[in-house]
């Protein structure tokens, strides 16, 4: 780990304890994770505190944790039925706890030149609500609208939470996990209606490249006793110290 | 006494002055604006979900798509996203070879901008001299991955391929006479280094060719100088970044800050602004592109006398060259696993950051351990600088909007994603 994520690390701990939590990352990056209770507090924290100096909020999106881990082709035998296993949908997933949407936030320090990533679970899976962070950085407004638009994540105190990229009048929160990458609706123009009509899509929804999980020995942490993101040697490799 | 009220304009999406499709609805006082509100997503197609449904090397593509005008840059950041969860560091020559083509873009970038802003508020000239010098660059972007635009050139450990040791030339036609083509193909007879060697010995010149038009111009002055001025503080709690922020008088460059690929071995400086108006980032941006200039000569000098791989060594990220694949059936396989399923990232999530011409372009890039990503979000320095459009045009007139859109250097590809 660097010296300047140690240091970072150290003043995170000394100024705001156990209100954050640190969580896996390379090991050049911090990031923390904050309840949903605490956001506003930690983040006036993150801006003000001298030894911090979290001046910008560089950017904020919302992640859909859902299908997280959720190989499409998973399979211990040569399968006899081809594709099909990527091309049906899977069944509707349950989550165990209501851990689906987080807000993620990369901040930014000139001061120190530093930069921190800051994680919060909105509560809730059906309207999932966390605080909104416009009060303490103005470039919260269009990114949450952002994260409201495509996640439905509601953020609470937000002065203007209107949709932003989809077209007017749209339904559903297209960036979630369970929102067909094909959509729900096409327009087409109608020449006896005269204007454009909206159907329910005639394209079936597939998938062309289903998602692989592969175990790979070289970022094993039991295996390799090593910081995540550097590299393991590879074994016989010249110069690869390999027992 | 008739009933005074504000008037609502519509602007755009189709309008020369909106810089693709945006949509502003204004609330004007006579000919002041009292507040604008942008209208954006009409050229929403959801990149970042489709990413997410691809391997991670199909995805090089649609990074292009997203700022057009500052190609390369965007695939740096994703593909530096991708390395940093591999772990991976390309060689030497690879990293000269992005750092040299993300200046180039950056030149593309400036030139796009400085024309089309310069023919946003009334001035013809320039337009036609910044692409001039833009075509120049695009053939060095046709050369080595032989599309003019979207190049699709980077690639998670490397670029695709090594710079072409001949530069493709002009033949006579319709549209060219012999003449014409004898003076196009004059710099093009020796590799792609000698055309951008001698583009960067003439391209100072051309600067200073387009400061004539403009630095002193007084209509020039009147329309930019002390329009959609941003205090540094505000600059700040707003997420700017790039010329922006810079024009306003931060001295920030991640090329600086943050060193990424060889800029710490590179020499150049950081212009920076003083009163934070368009005027100011007219000024920085123009800086920029000598500066950038200085950078691509460095690295040609570099490239020149260090030949080397260009592509890290390592078979998971990849393919096997055509020649193995057609006489190796471990190759054959290999390579259609890899183009096919592509490889696995481990798990993690990553947030990559290069100094676009825009500003910050981000990549946070979040993996499960799949072939392909599980979030993909891009930050795209433009669509931060339009939320502040309101505020910065608040009390203009009518046509200081436009300087505020050309000032902003907005490009909707990032902006909508």
């Amino acid at each position: 780990m660097p010296a300047y994520i140690e240091d970072l690390a150290v003043r995170v701990t000394a100024v705001l304890g156990e209100r954050v939590r640190r969580y896996g990352s390379l090991a050049d990056e911090f990031a923390i994770e904050v309840a949903s209770e605490h956001l506003l507090e930690v983040a006036g924290i993150l801006r003000d505190e001298p030894q911090l100096r979290f001046e910008m909020l560089m950017d904020l999106s919302g992640v859909d944790y859902l299908d997280y881990g959720r190989a499409e082709w998973r399979t211990d035998s040569a399968t006899a039925t081809g594709f099909s296993r990527g091309v049906n949908r899977a069944a509707p997933h349950t989550l165990a706890g209501d851990k689906r949407y987080a807000v993620v936030s990369q901040l930014l320090s000139i001061t120190h030149n530093q930069r921190l990533r800051l994680r919060v679970w909105a509560a809730g899976v059906e309207d999932p609500m966390v605080d909104s962070l416009t009060g303490i950085w103005a470039s919260a407004e269009w990114f949450e609208r952002e994260a409201f638009d495509l996640f439905g994540i509601l953020f609470r105190g937000h002065p203007d939470l209107r949709r932003i990229l989809t077209d007017y009048g749209f339904i559903g929160h297209p960036f979630r996990k369970d929102f067909p990458l094909i959509g729900n609706v096409e327009v087409r123009y109608d020449p006896q209606l005269k204007r454009v009509v909206y159907e329910p899509v005639s394209i079936e929804p597939r998938t062309l490249v289903p998602r692989v999980i592969r175990h790979d020995n070289r970022y094993d942490p039991v295996l390799h006793d090593h910081p995540p993101g550097e590299r393991a040697p590879v074994p016989g490799a010249p110069g690869a110290d390999h027992a | 006494m008739p009933e005074i009220r504000n008037l609502t304009l519509n602007f755009g999406p189709q309008h020369p002055a909106a810089h693709g499709v945006l949509r502003l609805v204004l609330e004007m006082d006579g000919e002041t604006i009292q507040k604008a509100d942008p209208h954006i997503g009409l050229l929403h197609r959801g990149t970042e979900k489709l990413a997410e449904s691809k391997p991670f090397n199909q995805s090089i593509g649609y990074m292009d798509r997203l700022d057009y005008v500052s190609m390369m840059c965007n695939e740096h950041a994703y593909v530096a996203a991708i390395e940093r969860l591999l772990g991976l560091s390309p060689p030497p020559r690879a990293q000269y070879i992005r750092v040299m083509f993300d200046e180039i873009t950056r030149i593309l970038n400036h030139l796009m901008w400085l024309g089309a802003h310069g023919l946003d508020i009334g001035a013809m000239t320039v337009f036609l001299f910044c692409f001039r010098e833009r075509e120049d660059l695009m053939d060095c972007y046709e050369a080595v991955s032989g599309t003019r635009m979207h190049a699709t050139y980077y690639r998670p450990g490397g670029v695709y391929r090594d710079l072409p040791e001949s530069m493709p030339g002009y033949l006579p036609s319709r549209w060219r006479t012999q003449k014409q083509c004898d003076r196009l193909n004059a710099a093009r007879t020796g590799s792609l280094l000698d055309f951008i060697q001698a583009f960067t010995d003439k391209f100072p010149a051309r600067v200073d060719e387009y400061e004539t038009l403009l630095t002193d111009n007084r209509i020039w002055k009147q329309r930019t100088v002390n329009i959609g001025v941003v205090s540094p503080e505000r600059a700040l709690q707003l997420g700017f970044s790039g010329p922006m922020l810079r024009g306003s008088g931060i001295e920030w460059d991640l090329r600086r800050k943050r060193p990424y690929e060889v800029y710490s071995a590179l020499d150049f400086d950081i212009p920076v602004g003083v009163n934070g108006d368009c005027y100011d980032r007219y000024l920085v941006r123009v800086a920029e592109m000598r500066q950038s200039n200085r950078i691509v000569r460095q690295c040609v000098d570099w490239l020149r006398a260090n030949p080397g791989s260009v592509m890290v060594d390592d078979r998971k990220v990849r393919a096997p060259s055509r020649e193995h694949m057609k006489s190796d059936m471990e190759s054959l396989i290999h390579h259609f696993k890899f183009m096919t399923e592509g490889y696995c990232v481990p798990e993690g999530e990553t947030y990559a950051a290069v100094e676009a011409p825009k500003g910050e372009f981000g990549i946070f890039l979040v993996s499960d351990g799949a072939n392909k990503p599980y979030r993909v979000r891009c930050r795209p320095p433009g669509f931060v600088h339009l939320a502040a459009l309101g505020e910065m045009v608040r009390g203009h007139m009518l046509a200081d909007v436009v300087a505020v859109i050309g000032t902003q250097d907005i490009v909707f590809g990032e902006v909508d994603r």
